[in-house]
């Protein structure tokens, strides 16, 4: 086939977590791909909202495909991690119960995970886990630690996946919605909303929320993603209570309940919510969830205040009948993989989706050959928070605007900024869950001139062309 | 990294450090006032309409003009002034501080000082600290970064504006936006009074006839990629009534709820926050819990005018002077506590000296009040006041009249000052 640009071995819909796994893993093989995603930049879909949790692995049935992949992806950070750079700490996770019939579920999710292969699973009494947690509330009997458990920062984790598949020759076209599809022999085409189209021999489906829609334009499987609305808030990061560990209550049905998480960045977050919703773009927020969610996590840790929270979000979960992860080969299309119904957890089973996912690529006939000049490391600016002076003194050597603070709150320098523009993220919110700059205590109050200005200097473009996360989210309308 | 030694370090060049350094130096201490900014002036600078400098200078400026009366004052001392600096660190080092800067020109500065002053200013309250439901477009903002964006860099952020809460940026804003051609639909305030002073309300709202909403909330935020509409939705005995809620069509929310002192900083000094303002505890010399740190301006509790502001500002740089030369009167401190209907009352110590002042914050609105002080169970100054409200700051004095010598203070008595 001879080489064109919009000619492809695979084509994977979708650039959140599961499409950027999948696309970095096949970057190690000599394949042309492309990911195409319909929103501005990267991770601005399912897995931009998000609780940053690497789940252990003792939350879903033994028989489940969630449960295999979750417990494997889990082992895969720490290597990820290494070549990657993004946020992670394996601080671990305590399930707390506070009553006695509380405990035997514990016992229940001990059993279950053990049957997963969690390492490390303990049941800890009340004065241990008082002890490894001095902010829980006194009421508490007992409860569940999983040593493996973490936290990360997942659209820094989807950023540094993309940057090491593009590195690796994944082409990415982000504003491509895909809204038409035409079968041939040996290869699709696939159409944007833009009217640009790609061809590709073969095609992965990890259009999160919209997996159904995907799959129905190729002429692949008929099956409904129901939205399932979770709803979270952000603490200050000097907020009065801060536990060490993510703090679970005992799991309800569909739901791992209101979770206290210490986020990987330093501050704090209480949610989610769980709700089935009819909109797929609903993502508001509501004043009964919030007095909720405050007192569900308050009773976990009483010393949380609503003075604290800086701001609140909403995500939907891509949610199957069957809560299931649905990872196979499309029955009806032909080089199709679907990979639907990643929710929760989605982020944690991630580079063990994209595994499985190249095994049914291979499969189903996609001859995989290694590149030798692939490399699996990237590198970026180095923050300056979390840099100690000396550090900073020498960044600020390399080039000045480390030495330039632009987001106060979170301790920002220009460098982060310029760096953040000049590799695609080039919205406000892009720049935001590239750099952190904007997601402090005061949103961006100070900062959002000088990121306006930094955008107008380093693109040239007009200050009417800056939007929040593309479409029409204009920040300016005119000049004076 | 390189390393500079001062007598004192201030630390914010607007209003507060400015005077606070002036007065520094002109007593003769090595003083350096170091700015985050590429310019001295703070948020004055975007405050560009009148009103600044009545009881200061006993003219009208705009915030630019009062700003530059100071920035001059600055140029003639012999001040270091670092610019484009932002102080990260405060480090208590046993007999002094060590102050941490990040500049681009110099790369880290390290400050050693015996003392520094908190001049540092304030934020202003956002969507999440007051929980406003709904979606999260573009088009949402503090009536402060609207300021900026217009008044600076000549960038409109919107057309049809609604305005969520009646503090004084939001006023000013109000009228602003009108004048280069928005439409602005109403402020919405949840309190049954204006938080703002009431010639804003008069001149930045009244002369507009823009609708203030008292005793309503907007209670959704509505809109995908810009905001669409909120929902506006009174208050019925403090609780929302929403068969009264109405939409109001608009592109952009503006934000004026409320300030906070910017004490991130000082807490990393372990510098003890007083609750009520949101600023440190201060004595009567304006130090706060920790030895040789003190505050003034609104980072330590929030002005409506910046004149007075300087007034502390240069007070609080007389007792660093005194602190620096160990002059700082030796005398016992007594507590001053908020008693009925006042919400604080700074500093929060005194000491037996003529000419002390007072600046405090009403709890209620009334017409004909009065200002009571008490020491122990004596009645020392009782003064009436015109009208009191929350949003206009009040002070007093305690001079010898009210506080003869032979007036005696007991050991634990406080000064508790109220109003009625």
């Amino acid at each position: 086939m001879p080489e064109s640009r919009n000619k492809f071995d695979l084509a994977i819909v979708g650039a959140g977590v599961t499409g950027a796994s999948i696309a970095r893993v096949l970057s190690a093989y000599k394949l042309r791909i492309a990911v195409l995603e319909k929103e501005a930049d990267i991770s601005f879909g399912v897995s931009k909202a998000n609780s940053g949790i690497i789940h252990a692995g003792f939350h879903h049935k033994p028989s489940s495909l969630k449960a295999v992949l979750e417990v494997k992806g889990n082992a895969m950070f720490d290597g990820l991690q290494k070549e990657l750079l993004f946020p992670f700490k394996r601080v671990g996770i305590l399930v707390t119960a506070f009553s006695y019939e509380e405990m035997k579920a514990v016992e229940k999710l001990y059993d279950q995970g053990i049957e997963n292969g969690v390492p490390g699973l303990e049941i800890v009494n009340r004065d241990r886990i008082i002890g490894m947690e001095p902010v829980l509330n006194r009421d508490v009997v007992g409860g569940l630690y999983a040593p493996t458990g973490g936290i990360i920062e997942p659209y820094r984790f989807v950023f540094a996946l993309m940057e090491s598949a593009v590195k690796n020759g994944v082409s990415l076209f982000r504003n491509f919605e895909v809204i038409k599809s035409r079968k041939h022999k040996t290869s699709y085409t696939i159409q944007a909303a833009s009217g640009e189209t790609i061809e590709a021999r073969y095609v992965v489906n990890a259009a999160g929320l919209y997996a159904d829609e995907v799959s129905r334009l190729f002429g692949a499987e008929e099956f409904e993603i129901i939205p399932r609305k979770g709803e979270e808030f952000i603490l200050d990061r000097l907020a009065a209570a801060f536990p060490k560990h993510v703090l679970f209550p005992v799991p309800a049905e569909h739901s791992k309940g209101i979770l206290v998480i210490p986020t990987v960045e330093g501050t704090m977050m209480i949610g989610p919510t769980a709700n089935e919703i009819e909109n797929k773009e609903d993502t508001a927020t509501t004043r009964e969830n919030l007095e909720r969610v405050l007192s569900l996590a308050r009773m976990m840790v009483p010393a949380i205040s609503k003075m604290d929270i800086i701001t609140s979000f909403a995500g939907n979960r891509p949610v199957l009948k069957d809560n299931d992860f649905y990872i196979e080969a499309s029955g009806k299309a032909e080089r199709l993989i679907q990979a639907a119904g990643i929710q929760s957890p989605g982020l944690t089973a991630s580079p063990a989706i994209a595994e499985y996912v190249k095994g049914l690529l291979e499969k189903n006939g996609l001859s995989l050959v290694r590149r030798e000049d692939y490399d699996p490391h990237i590198t970026g600016p180095t923050p300056i928070r979390g840099s100690s002076p000396e550090e900073v003194d020498l960044l600020v050597g390399t080039d000045p605007a480390y030495g330039r603070v632009v987001c106060r709150c979170e301790e920002v320098s220009e460098k982060e900024i310029k760096e953040a523009i000049n590799r695609g993220h080039t919205t406000l919110d892009g720049i935001k869950f590239y750099t952190r700059a904007g997601m402090g205590r005061c949103q961006g109050a100070f900062c959002t001139y000088k990121i306006i200005k930094l955008l107008i200097q380093e693109l040239g473009i007009l200050p009417e062309e800056i939007t929040k996360r593309g479409g029409k989210s204009k920040v300016i309308l005119r000049k004076l | 990294m390189k390393t500079n030694v001062y007598d004192a370090v201030v630390i914010g060049g607007g209003a507060a450090g400015m005077a606070c350094a002036c007065e520094m130096d002109s007593s003769g201490l090595k003083v350096a006032i170091v700015e985050r900014e590429e310019t001295l002036g703070g948020i004055l600078l975007q405050c560009i309409h009148n009103g600044f400098g009545l009881h200061r200078f006993k003219e009208e400026l705009t915030g630019p003009e009062y700003a530059e009366r100071y920035i001059e004052k600055v140029e003639n001392t012999s001040l270091d002034v670092f610019l484009s600096t932002t102080v990260v660190n405060i480090a208590n080092e046993g007999e002094g501080y060590c102050v941490t800067g990040y500049s681009g020109s110099e790369g880290v500065l390290l400050f050693k000082t015996e003392a520094v002053v908190l001049a540092m200013g304030c934020r202003e309250r956002n969507r999440g600290n007051i929980g406003i439901p709904g979606t999260r477009p573009s088009g949402i903002l503090t009536a402060g970064l609207a300021q900026r964006l217009i008044n600076m860099d000549g960038l409109v952020p919107g057309r049809r504006i609604v305005i969520a809460g009646s503090g004084d940026i939001g006023l000013i804003m109000a009228r602003r936006l009108t004048w280069t051609g928005c439409e602005v639909l109403g402020v919405v305030e949840i309190l049954p009074y204006a938080s703002g002073i009431t010639r804003n309300i008069v001149q930045c709202l009244k002369d507009f006839d823009i609708p203030l909403y008292l005793s309503h909330i907007i209670s959704r935020i509505e809109g995908k990629d810009r905001v669409e509409s909120v929902q506006v939705t009174p208050l019925q005995d403090g609780k929302p009534d929403i068969s009264g809620s109405f939409p109001l069509e608009c592109d952009t929310i503006l934000l004026s709820v409320g300030l906070i002192p910017e004490n991130e900083l000082s807490r990393k000094a372990s510098v003890k926050i007083n609750h009520e303002t949101g600023g440190a505890y201060v004595d009567a010399h304006y130090m706060t819990s920790q030895k040789g740190i003190f505050a003034c301006g609104n980072v330590l509790h929030v002005h409506d005018i910046v004149d007075f502001v300087s007034e502390e500002s240069v007070t609080c740089g007389r007792y660093v002077h005194q602190y620096v030369k160990h002059s700082l009167l030796d005398a016992a401190q007594y507590n001053v506590t908020p008693g009925a209907n006042v919400k604080y009352v700074i500093p929060n110590s005194f000491i037996r000296e003529a000419g002390r002042k007072f600046y405090l914050r009403s709890l209620i609105v009334k017409n004909d009040a009065e200002l009571k002080v008490m020491l122990g169970e004596q009645t020392i100054i009782k003064k009436k006041l015109r009208h009191v409200q929350p949003s206009e700051m009040i002070s007093f004095v305690l001079d010898n009249e009210a506080f003869p010598a032979s007036l005696p203070i007991g050991d634990r008595m406080a000064l508790e000052v109220s109003i009625h």
